[in-house]
């Protein structure tokens, strides 16, 4: 308001100086009135210096607010959602459109908010001198706004249409970086900047396009407001004649016409511009709009330290409506057993697996820990006693010590270093971390960095065993690691699982013989189910894995 | 008159339109021009890089950075021109009316340059952090969305969120910076701008005061001075524009010109189709940055044909090694050899489109699963595609998806267990018909009964056509036939020979084999 009132005192000043002054030729009252004047614009300074930085800090912290609530709703969607959407698609949202936002808070509306406060002082002005001509003027506002909204919704399209388009551009971008390697090894350099190009190129013409919408806009109005002048030059001319106007009021008119237009142009102006921000806040209100996780449940028993009895009750599963993936599933785990899960791959293991942490919730049946439906805990209840390493390692950036801390709760950093080295050494990675040139403080790379996938393999090794988990869930974990390695970890293992009860998946038949029972998985139903030399001896499915697996090996000649 | 009004608005309105509707249209072309060579840069930058780099700060890069250089490029470039025809036009207008009232006026321009160089000298550097933050929280980001199963599965929700308010509050911070910048600098600048007016007035006025000038060319030195700020306070306003996108083209070029460590040499061959002998001349090779060779002073030769084993522990090196066969790296020392040419010598596309590889992690794309197989020769026929799929031992469970070959498949191939997606990546690497094939631990997710068909697949299409494999395996099934097994331990050879002469000569190799078939031999008694 200071600022505002700075702003039009001061050629208020200089009319004054140059009527009661210069004019007269007193030079002390200039110099008074130059020194007030000098005043004026150095309040005008600092009070702007205020409102620049107030509506800078409140147009920030919106921004990152927006983001903080997009960040915070991702955490709570169901892994169904992630399983669909390309990552970069998302990550568009979060900042190209959170950015469409910032250009909008930054720029358009400080200049709308100070515009329309003048139009008011406009308007009455134009009412107070000839009203009749005022209104005449006033004609053109419907047809003005008319234009606006037909205008803004086809900008509000095009809009829509770039914001997809560089939600496209991200996605592909993201996409190939982290498969650049792929590119390279199969030739396909070419192909994918070609392909690149189109979507680009895609963005680009969705670029074009709405700008020539709101680059015509503009102008638009801008004749509009001239056709405006030529109606009061016409009329006014006509009162003129016709003796009920003077030529003075229809020039303070003119001039006044000329200031109407200005900040509604500029109005219409932000708000053509605004629909850049609209189609952006549309697809951010598409995450923040997106159904939660079912939130845990209001009276969620402490499961506390869970003895591990695992059940499935005639389990069935689908991740699409209509296409079960689990049929029926039914088995009971007894505390402390170690289950392997076998069978041809595609036969719903995983699936089986994902549905104890509650990644999925069963379509049908339950899934009872303790005794006790797993969809009445509290997810983290849950998951603190669950151990799980998955089929593909993922590695945080951050040190290996930080990695291995992960499951920690509070700060990962906070796992001490005895814990961290221990962990480690149960599962056979201090050697190869000791080897490194930081130790526990080599600071992995995005995805792991340069550690092999073995070596990766075992830091999520490392990170589930100092969770002190009663469950563990072990995902083809050992997959990738080398036998020897494997071998010692197994050794490891055997006192890990002791008092634990494990549900692991694994090809390696060798890792599976020594469970307590074993479900052979079929096309997503329990084909057989006993322990290994119960099923030998039925001579099923299980039976015969076990023969191919090991018919060859046998013949490893000398040693045997 | 009325008409002519018109006719004048119509022509502004259109001479408007197309000013703005031009530049921003060339802003875009600039927008693309630089996305697409970035892109480009970063499809041909070599593994060494991307061991380094962070998709995120590469996505923000791409996308925000291009964005504010383009923000200038538009309107922006424009305007600084129009301002400094103005601001020159009117300076000379100004001094060719009153030589003594203008040097007054004047005297204001330096103080506003001074001011705004200052500005630009301290906002430069805070866009610059701006941009960094931007990208760190785009690599939270990412990393998030790409670990959720870990992150759920630890429950650490709380802890990502934390992590990503922090790095967002730092880049609320740095942005409250630059807000401030802006808010000490620019009411300044007005004030000087308004100081000019303020002093031709005084000044002014003193003169006409002493009858040396009229009130009349008074006003009009000072209305022609609103003339002379304006474009001042423009250049000031597109200053701060100028430092962003300066400080995003400088982000941007970062990456342009990264060097390229693998590229072909200035007089690379063509690699004609190879009979594919492979030479490792005392291979040494360390990881740029590294103090350790990963490899060293590894030699041995792989005949067309052979079937070439490569074993040893997590961390022996046997990825590396296979790596330098298609040059992801090039060797630190010594040399690698097919048919005796260097492949440094060779251009990259003769090398690599004959050579498969199935890298260790199993990376699909988004696209139908016939696209993923059709990877590295999107041309292929659909009975090509299908024929790879049946030797990869993928064609019966692709056939059995909702849509078959036409199953569209998620970022990251989810819904397709480990083993599915290691045999599409398989049926990947053997459509291109390649002369070496290297499969680097591929089929570890695979069980065992569909990895001995595989293998029996590819000692058809690769043994019988004189082809040469290199294979990284756990298995003992799946090394035992091998012409060559080469163990590996701290990047040297520790022992090489057939399965036969390692069981009677190596320790370490029966130390390997032990610890996989002690279970089932035990299990047999």
């Amino acid at each position: 308001m200071l600022g505002a009132a700075a702003q039009a005192g001061g050629p208020w000043l200089i009319g004054r100086a140059i009527d009661r002054h210069i004019l007269p030729g007193d030079v002390a009252g200039l110099s008074r009135i130059m020194l007030v004047l000098f005043g004026v614009y150095v309040v005008g300074a600092i009070a702007s210096r205020g409102q620049v930085y107030q509506v800078g800090s409140i147009g920030q912290s919106l921004l990152a607010s927006m983001r903080a609530r997009i960040f915070d709703r991702l955490q709570h969607l169901p892994l169904g959602f992630f399983d669909r959407r390309p990552v970069g698609d998302l990550m568009s949202r979060v900042t190209n459109d959170v950015d469409t936002l910032n250009q909008l808070f930054s720029q358009g509306l400080t200049q709308l908010l100070g515009s329309l406060f003048s139009l008011i002082g406009i308007v009455v002005a134009m009412l107070f001198l000839d009203w009749n001509l005022a209104l005449a003027c006033f004609t053109i506002i419907p047809i003005m706004l008319l234009l606006t909204s037909f205008f803004a919704r086809r900008a509000r399209r095009a809009f829509r249409l770039t914001r997809e388009t560089v939600g496209d551009v991200t996605a592909g971008v993201q996409e190939d970086i982290v498969g650049v390697r792929e590119a390279q090894a199969f030739n396909r350099t070419e192909e994918n900047i070609a392909r690149f190009r189109q979507r680009n190129a895609a963005n680009r013409d969705a670029n074009v396009q709405a700008v020539a919408i709101t680059s015509a806009f503009a102008p638009t109005i801008d004749m509009l407001s001239t056709l405006a002048t030529a109606l009061v030059i016409g009329y006014g001319g006509y009162l003129v004649f016709a003796g009920s106007l003077s030529v003075g009021i229809l020039t303070a008119f003119l001039i006044y016409v000329q200031q109407f237009f200005r900040p509604i142009q500029l109005a219409s102006q932000v708000y053509t511009q605004a629909q850049a921000a609209v189609a952006g806040a549309e697809r951010i209100y598409h995450i923040l709009d997106e159904e939660p996780e079912a939130e845990d449940p209001q009276d969620a028993p402490k499961l506390g330290a869970a003895s591990g009895r695992i059940s499935f009750e005639h389990v069935t599963f689908a991740y699409d409506p209509g296409r079960p993936v689990l049929h029926d599933v039914d088995f009971r785990v007894e505390p402390g057993m170690t289950v392997a899960l076998v069978g041809p791959t595609g036969a719903g293991k995983t699936t089986i697996a994902s549905l104890i942490p509650r990644f999925y919730d069963a379509t049908e049946g339950r899934v009872l820990i303790d005794g006790r439906d797993v969809t009445k805990f509290a997810r983290k209840d849950l998951r603190a006693n669950i151990g799980i390493v998955l089929q593909e390692p993922f590695l945080f950036s951050g040190t290996i010590a930080e990695n291995i801390g992960y499951g920690r709760s509070g700060d990962p950093s906070e796992a001490t270093r005895e814990e961290v080295e221990a962990a480690a050494r149960v599962v056979n990675a201090s050697d190869f971390i000791t080897a490194l040139p930081d130790g526990y403080d080599t600071v992995l790379g995005e995805g792991g960095g340069a550690l092999s996938h073995g070596q990766r393999q075992l830091l999520s090794f490392a990170r589930a065993v100092l969770t002190d988990p009663r469950i563990l869930i072990l995902d083809e974990a050992t997959s990738n690691i080398d036998t020897r390695t494997e071998a010692i970890i197994q050794r490891a293992l055997a006192t890990l699982l002791a008092g634990r009860t494990s549900l692991v998946i694994a090809h390696r038949l060798s890792t599976i013989r020594n469970a307590d029972l074993i479900l052979v998985i079929e096309g997503g139903s329990m084909a057989e189910r006993g322990s290994h030399a119960e099923l030998i001896q039925k001579n099923g499915l299980y039976a015969d894995l076990y023969r191919r697996q090991f018919r060859e090996p046998v013949s490893s000649g000398g040693r045997s | 008159m009325v008409g002519w009004l018109v006719g004048l608005a119509l022509a502004r309105g259109l001479f408007t339109f197309l000013q703005g509707y031009l530049a921003e249209r060339a802003s875009q072309g600039v927008a693309y021009d630089l996305r697409d060579d970035l892109f480009e840069r970063i499809e041909r930058l070599s593994f060494s890089y991307y061991d380094r780099v962070q998709t995120g700060q590469l996505v923000t890069r791409l996308t925000s950075d291009v964005e504010q250089i383009r923000t200038f490029a538009g309107s922006g470039v424009v305007q600084l021109a129009n301002a400094i025809v103005m601001l020159i036009g009117t300076t000379a207008l100004l001094l060719y009316l009153d030589w003594q009232l203008a040097l007054v006026a004047l005297a204001i321009v330096p103080v506003i340059a001074l001011l705004l160089v200052r500005f630009v000298s301290r906002i430069r550097p805070l866009f610059k952090e701006v941009q960094q933050t931007l990208g760190k929280l785009n690599t939270v980001l990412q990393e998030d969305l790409l670990g959720v199963r870990v992150i759920r599965a630890f429950a650490r929700e709380d802890y990502e969120t934390a992590r990503y308010t922090s790095v967002n509050e730092e880049l609320l911070d740095k942005n409250l910076t630059t807000v401030r910048v802006f808010s000490n600098n620019f009411p300044f600048v007005f004030l000087f701008a308004n100081l000019g007016t303020l002093a031709i007035i005084w000044f002014g006025g003193w003169q006409v005061i002493g009858g040396r000038l009229s009130v009349g060319e008074l006003i009009a030195f000072n209305t022609l001075l609103g003339f002379m700020l304006f474009p001042i306070l423009t250049i000031g306003f597109l200053s701060a524009s100028i430092s962003r996108a300066g400080a995003s083209s400088q982000r941007v070029f970062d990456v342009l010109d990264a060097p390229l460590d693998v590229k072909d040499a200035p007089d690379a061959s063509i690699l004609l189709p190879i009979s594919c002998r492979v030479d490792f001349d005392q291979v040494s090779f360390r990881y740029p940055g590294s103090t350790r060779d990963i490899l060293d002073s590894v030699s041995f030769t792989a005949r067309p044909g052979q079937t070439v084993a490569i074993l040893g522990t997590t961390g022996s090196g046997k990825s590396t090694l296979v790596n330098l066969i298609p040059r992801f790296y090039d060797v630190t020392r010594g040399a690698v050899r097919l048919d005796g040419n260097d492949v440094r010598d060779v251009t990259l596309s003769s090398l690599r489109s004959q050579i498969g590889i199935v890298l260790q992690e199993t990376r699909l794309f988004s696209g139908t699963v016939r696209d993923n197989v059709a990877f590295g020769r999107p041309d292929a026929t659909d009975e090509e595609v299908v024929a790879a799929a049946e030797a990869a031992q993928a064609d019966t469970f692709i056939r059995s998806l909702s849509d078959g070959y036409d199953t569209v498949i998620g970022e990251r191939g989810i819904g397709l267990s480990g083993g599915q997606r290691q045999r599409i990546a398989i049926a990947r690497a053997l459509l291109i018909d390649p002369r070496l094939l290297i499969l680097d631990d591929s089929t570890s997710a695979v069980d065992a009964e569909t990895e001995a068909a595989i293998q029996e697949t590819l000692d058809r299409l690769m043994r019988e056509e004189h082809r040469t494999v290199f294979v990284i395996a756990q298995r003992v099934s799946t090394v035992r036939d091998a012409d060559l097994i080469l163990v590996l331990d701290e990047g040297t050879i520790a022992a090489s020979g057939t399965h036969e002469e390692l069981l009677r000569e190596s320790e370490i190799y029966n130390e390997i084999l032990g610890s996989q078939l002690l279970s089932p031999s035990e299990s047999a008694a």
